[in-house]
């Protein structure tokens, strides 16, 4: 795959770089780029919202409860279902009120904290949640968590997925059956079904997600790698590495790995997108995400009963940054490919 | 989206084809079967393992879920006998691999329906929802992705392949929360939800709205992906040889370069075949639709044991059969491909 892109007739020199020639392509490519420039700026709003300087507060209630969007102007009171202030002056029952006694003592201990009056805003920059959380900070974090757990899954799906592929490709023989068998016991064995079951032995949360993920996706990498590896083995270069004396780890991975990086970074880029559609689900179901953090999953399921209620811009919000991201993302994998494999350019 | 099967078309010029086209003898192709059928084995004993250790130790304890909140230790100690789970693991594994071999699968923990009542009445909903859906979704495709790779690059290409990649990037969950509102809630063309016992009823009543919601998610998808198959064979030296010998456009497409895109098509109806019979469980929960996905979601809820390790075995075996049958098709379909 390392083939060398030199016109014939041209001096011989320095021959250029898969790399190097990919990213020419890439640099070619607008719509390529443009998704690429998409892809960096959430990259920057995740490592934004990691690092805390971005949508730190959104569990803050800073608004009415389902405050609309700003420009849709604050709700009617009536929909406001607040309780009316009772209006007149206060009975004074403090000769049959048995706590009478305590309330001068009570006030003056609550004299001791600061209280500070919140003012609840009566519209959001794009809405507010049930209980008064603005949806637009809201939607900066769920993007955040649900980008980094498709991220991190396709990252730990890939490495189990390359390891097992190498190790069946190349050896072959006892452990090639072995791994044949594990691969095809996983895809027997409905996803749903060791879905559920490796949600119940992980638990909730971020970095659980993520782990079963990689558990349940890393078959179709493993097949990829493993044609490639068995592929490559016999090749020439790897032949005349052995004649050398590298041992097989070094021939597997500092010889084959690399020819056959750029079916990978492909390949891992598809499941991205793949387990970010995942996790919606799984945080929809309540085996995602913990219930302290907010993915667009979590936002969706808020969403489904408040758009009866005709509370419509969680749903948009959630829905927009979901769409805008998987758009990029998979335009940007697909000229990830055309650049890494030229052959196959234009056929999808 | 290579089929897995032996090398197909990469020896299109190899001697083995000219001088010994490989015939379909009962003989060999008996013996082809047995050899797939006795690998099963290995296979299905895995995933029993798997599904049998996985629930074992990591899921609920069947017991206490059944004896619910207020149960006393000695009544789940009760149920724990009753369930034979404080048999030792391999006398409980035995009964597993004993219910298999003999396909008695017992009765539901949770609601003491027999296991193999609770298939037989599951899956004709699942199938009433699940085959309309394969069966449009590859009908309206397979047309379209034949109409846009042969004027590739044109107009319509380049929308189709663009409505794919934004009908793919919104959830599925997006699609039926805002469908159910916008056709059953707001517009009132379709029931929101529901199910009822005639087949019929539920064809042209309740199956509808899931249908149409999972085609508007799927068929761009679908089409994008035989798209790339046609324009693979339309590259091929064959399209040009037929061309330049005068047969028409319809003889070249349809007699020449369909058959030869069959094969990674039918992989990719295999492929889809398993799912078929476990039901979106998404549609199903959605659409309260008693099918098997469903089912599946609420057993393991209550670590009904009998009903996870029944549906477990059977799409494990369903997959491999149709794995199997799909290998069997390129046979068919190509008569080059050779079974090994």
């Amino acid at each position: 795959m390392s083939a060398v892109l030199s016109t014939p007739g041209v001096a011989p020199r320095q021959s250029e770089g898969v790399w190097h020639a990919a990213w020419k392509r890439l640099r070619g490519d607008r719509v390529g780029m443009s998704s690429l420039v998409v892809v960096l700026a959430f990259a920057a709003l995740v490592l934004l919202g990691a690092t805390g300087l971005l949508a730190r507060d959104w569990q803050k209630e800073v608004g009415v409860p389902n405050a609309p969007p700003l420009f849709m102007g604050p709700a009617p009171a009536a929909e406001q279902s607040a309780i009316p202030v009772p209006k007149g002056p206060n009975v004074d029952i403090s000769a049959v009120d048995p706590l009478a006694p305590r309330y001068k003592e009570w006030d003056e201990r609550a004299a001791k904290f600061k209280a500070v009056e919140t003012v609840k805003r009566e519209t959001l920059p794009f809405g507010g949640d049930r209980l008064g959380r603005d949806v637009l900070t809201k939607a900066m974090k769920g993007t955040q968590t649900s980008v980094f757990v498709g991220l991190m899954a396709a990252v730990a799906a890939t490495l189990v997925g390359t390891l097992l592929g190498a190790l069946a490709g190349f050896f072959g023989g006892k452990v090639g059956d072995f791994l044949e068998w594990l691969y095809s016991v996983f895809t027997a064995v409905p996803d749903i079904l060791l879905i559920l079951a490796f949600a119940a032995l992980f638990g909730r949360g971020i970095g659980s997600v993520a782990t079963i993920l990689a558990l349940v996706g890393w078959t179709g990498l493993y097949r990829q790698v493993r044609a490639e590896f068995l592929k490559h083995s016999v090749r020439e270069y790897v032949r005349s590495a052995e004649a050398i004396g590298a041992s097989a780890v070094s021939r597997m991975f500092r010889h084959i790995l690399p020819n056959i990086s750029h079916v990978i970074l492909v390949r891992m880029s598809l499941l991205v997108v793949g387990f970010i559609k995942f996790e919606v689900i799984l945080s929809y179901l309540g085996l995602g995400v913990g219930v302290d953090d907010v993915s667009w999953g979590t936002m969706l399921a808020e969403a489904q009963s408040e758009l009866i209620l005709g509370y419509w811009w969680q749903l948009v919000a959630a829905t927009a940054f979901m769409a805008v991201f998987v758009t990029a993302f998979s335009l940007f994998a697909d000229a990830l490919r055309d650049a890494l494999d030229p052959k196959l350019r234009g056929l999808e | 989206m290579k089929p897995p099967a032996a090398p197909i078309r990469g020896s299109g010029v190899g001697p083995d084809l000219s001088s010994r086209p490989e015939t379909l003898t009962t003989d060999n192709m008996a013996a082809y079967l047995i050899r797939r059928l006795w690998q099963m084995i290995p296979t299905l004993i895995g995933v029993v393992l798997l599904v049998f250790f996985l629930f074992k130790y990591f899921g609920g304890d069947p017991a206490e879920i059944l004896g619910g909140l207020n149960a006393t230790p000695q009544q789940i100690d009760a149920i724990r006998e009753q369930l034979g789970l404080n048999k030792p693991v391999w006398q409980q594994l035995l009964i597993y691999f004993r219910s298999i071999v003999t396909l008695d699968w017992g009765h539901s923990w949770a609601t003491n329906e027999a296991v193999s009542n609770i298939f037989a009445t599951r899956a004709p909903a699942t199938l009433t929802v699940m085959l309309p859906i394969l069966l449009l979704d590859t009908l309206l495709a397979l047309p379209i992705a034949m109409w846009v790779a042969y004027r590739r690059g044109s107009l319509a290409d380049r929308s189709i392949m663009v409505i794919a990649t934004v009908a793919l990037s919104v959830s599925f969950l997006v699609y039926i929360i805002v469908g159910q509102y916008l056709f059953g809630f707001q517009l009132g063309w379709f029931p929101v939800q529901g199910w009822s016992d005639s087949t019929w009823t539920n064809l042209v009543t309740y199956v509808p709205l899931p249908v149409l919601l999972a085609l508007l998610v799927g068929i761009a998808p679908q089409t994008r992906l035989y798209r790339t198959f046609f324009l693979d064979e339309l590259g091929h030296d064959y399209v040009r040889t037929a061309r330049a010998k005068g047969m028409t456009e319809r003889t070249v497409l349809f007699k020449h370069v369909l058959r030869n895109a069959m094969i990674p098509i039918l992989t990719n109806i295999g492929l889809a075949l398993p799912g078929v019979f476990i039901g979106s469980f998404l549609i199903e929960v959605f659409f309260s639709i008693p099918g098997l996905g469903r089912e599946i979601i609420l057993a393991v809820n209550r670590s009904d044991y009998p009903v996870i390790q029944a549906v477990t075995v059977y799409l494990a075996i369903l997959t491999m059969v149709v794995n199997l049958a799909v290998d069997i098709l390129y046979k068919l379909v190509d008569p080059r491909v050779v079974l090994k």
